[in-house]
């Protein structure tokens, strides 16, 4: 302890496990699916339509997954509510200085967003016979002129929480006084860049599976994840120089799997979109496996590498 | 509000009898580690090791010897809660668990908290930890029920040195710098006071005297605020939108027009 490189190797473990990683994880895809596929139906060809479809049936049940991994984590689950609820007076608790109150009150505004769309996805579809669904989604159907504010408000609130979900688990490490969570402001950037490209990669798989191949928005993800994924190379550099003497904490297992990361999750995928202009079959699998890989391998690191100090 | 109360630890006259340590468990009914079981840390005299969910209260004990063991020392120090006046756990606890009493001390509220366990990293003394028994965050505090009870808290009840004392904070402040001056006029120059002042978190309500650096009692140098973090990292989180915002913008604009022109897919 005596020659600590910050006053934050004095304190203690939260215990944050398995279900957090996993809750970032998913939670990340959840708030960039959506965010993406608001993108997709605002700046997307008509055609591209499915794809957007595609991210709402993402978002929705990654939220509501990510709601119960964060429940199982709580030591007492039953009372999850607390987190929303005052248990003596009944009133609404809401601290929004403190990130984890906040995640909490946007989980369930961003949830209620990813029903609304998920519900109109379907819709569309025809697999519920809702019109005023229809009204739900933006452009929704150009014939429904009525319904295009709503529409609008609908993608506009739900990306924007999306991003939310996506980037405050980085705040909400950055809010403690652990080792290198709190050492550097910039977790919460590396999270919502690292959720674009997890997303973004998702997307793509699930569009090639389906044999989606050939539409205009699946290369226009593929040209998105090469940037975000030059992105986040620059921000997880500038995280490692805002460390300081705290990046001592990765000079350990977790700062080698921190380099595979980086050579697997970030460099191989680049290397195989800039070798392609637009990537063969296999490769957009491959690249897409390995972004998801290193985003989640991201995750763990950060998580565990603290946990352990 | 009552006066602030709290804990001044003169860490030069504790003997490390850890009758505070047993104070606390009796008058909290804390349980015992491992159900019981003889555990030995094996490495030192000293086999709680740490503040945690089930001791509220831990003497430490630093031995500081030579290589050649001719030469050397004891520091011992009971460690608690500090009750910052800006309580990091405090600040960040979601569920409105954590609250400061009328005797301007930092309690749990076991019925309130659901172990989310922020609060443990919250924490710049790494003071807070589960208790498995209840399933919550638990630590020091400060004997709240003895305090409504006009009552001294058991550890410092129990202690015969007198290494912990209760009151009121000013009091215990005029006290403690006495004690520095007393010993600096007796040749124990290293002789200093840890948090008793306003630059420490806003005051620390059990403050400390001690006779070397921070560090070496286990005690970080410069404890700070988890909401440090909060402006700068929603900034840079925000930058992070903005920055993917743009290469979706950029990237669905180009490409949708390029797949068009290229013949790939049909308008």
């Amino acid at each position: 302890m005596i020659d600590a490189p910050s006053s934050t190797w004095f304190t203690v473990s939260p215990h944050w496990g398995w279900y957090i990683v996993f809750y970032f994880f998913i939670g990340g895809l959840a708030g960039g699916c959506y965010f993406l596929a608001a993108l997709i139906d605002h700046f997307g060809r008509p055609q591209d339509r499915p794809l957007a479809r595609l991210g709402y049936y993402v978002a929705f049940p990654c939220v509501l997954l990510s709601g119960l991994l964060l429940t199982i984590d709580l030591s007492r689950p039953l009372r999850f509510w607390h987190m929303l609820i005052e248990r003596n007076t009944f009133e609404p608790m809401f601290k929004p200085w403190s990130p984890m109150s906040f995640g909490s009150w946007a989980l369930l505004v961003f949830g209620f967003f990813s029903f609304i769309s998920f519900m109109a996805a379907l819709a569309e579809e025809d697999h519920l016979r809702w019109p005023a669904l229809y009204r739900l989604r933006w452009p929704a159907f150009r014939v429904v002129r009525s319904g295009r504010i709503t529409s609008i408000i609908v993608a506009v609130l739900g990306g924007i929480a999306g991003l939310f979900i996506a980037g405050y688990t980085g705040v909400l490490l950055a809010v403690t006084n652990r080792p290198i969570w709190s050492d550097t402001p910039l977790l919460g950037m590396l999270f919502i860049v690292s959720a674009a490209s997890t997303s973004a990669a998702l997307l793509m798989l699930l569009a090639q599976r389906y044999g989606w191949r050939g539409l205009p928005g699946v290369a226009a993800l593929e040209r998105m994840d090469g940037l975000v994924l030059v992105l986040e190379l620059v921000v997880l550099v500038a995280v490692m120089v805002s460390l300081g003497p705290a990046l001592r904490g990765w000079l350990n297992v977790w700062g080698l799997l921190l380099a595979i990361v980086i050579l697997v999750g970030m460099i191989a995928p680049l290397v195989l979109s800039w070798r392609h202009r637009r990537l063969p079959h296999a490769n957009l699998a491959t690249m897409a496996t390995l972004v998801l890989l290193g985003g989640f391998l991201l995750r763990v690191v950060v998580i565990f590498s603290s946990e352990v100090i | 509000m009552a006066e602030p109360m709290g804990f001044y630890t003169d860490t030069t006259v504790c003997i490390g009898c850890k009758a505070c340590e047993v104070a606390c468990k009796e008058w909290n009914q804390l349980p015992s580690t491992a159900g019981g079981a003889n555990t030995m840390s094996g490495d030192s005299y000293d086999n709680t090791r740490r503040l945690d969910g089930i001791h509220w209260r831990h003497v430490k004990f630093i031995e500081q010897f030579s290589e050649t063991r001719q030469d050397g020392r004891w520091l011992l120090m009971s460690d608690v809660c500090k009750h910052c006046v800006q309580a990091g756990c405090l600040e960040v606890c979601p569920t409105g668990a954590i609250i400061r009493t009328e005797f301007d001390t930092v309690v749990i509220q076991s019925n309130t908290c659901n172990g989310c366990r922020d609060c443990i990293a919250a924490c710049p003394f790494g003071v807070i930890d589960m208790n498995p028994v209840s399933g919550t965050a638990q630590k020091c505090t400060l004997c709240y029920d003895r305090l409504q009870n006009g009552m001294e808290p058991a550890c410092s009840k129990a202690c015969p040195t007198d290494s912990i004392q209760f009151g009121t904070i000013s009091e215990l402040r005029a006290r403690a710098q006495k004690r520095v001056e007393q010993l600096h006029d007796v040749g124990e120059k290293r002789a200093y006071l840890y948090g008793a002042d306003e630059k420490m978190l806003g005051g620390l309500n059990s403050f400390y005297l001690l006779v070397d650096k921070p560090e070496v009692y286990g005690l970080p140098p410069d404890p700070k605020m988890p909401s440090r973090n909060l402006l700068p990292g929603s900034v840079y989180t925000v930058l992070g939108a903005i920055m993917v915002g743009l290469a979706g913008l950029f990237s669905f604009r180009d490409r949708g027009r390029e797949g068009i022109e290229r013949g790939e897919v049909r308008p």
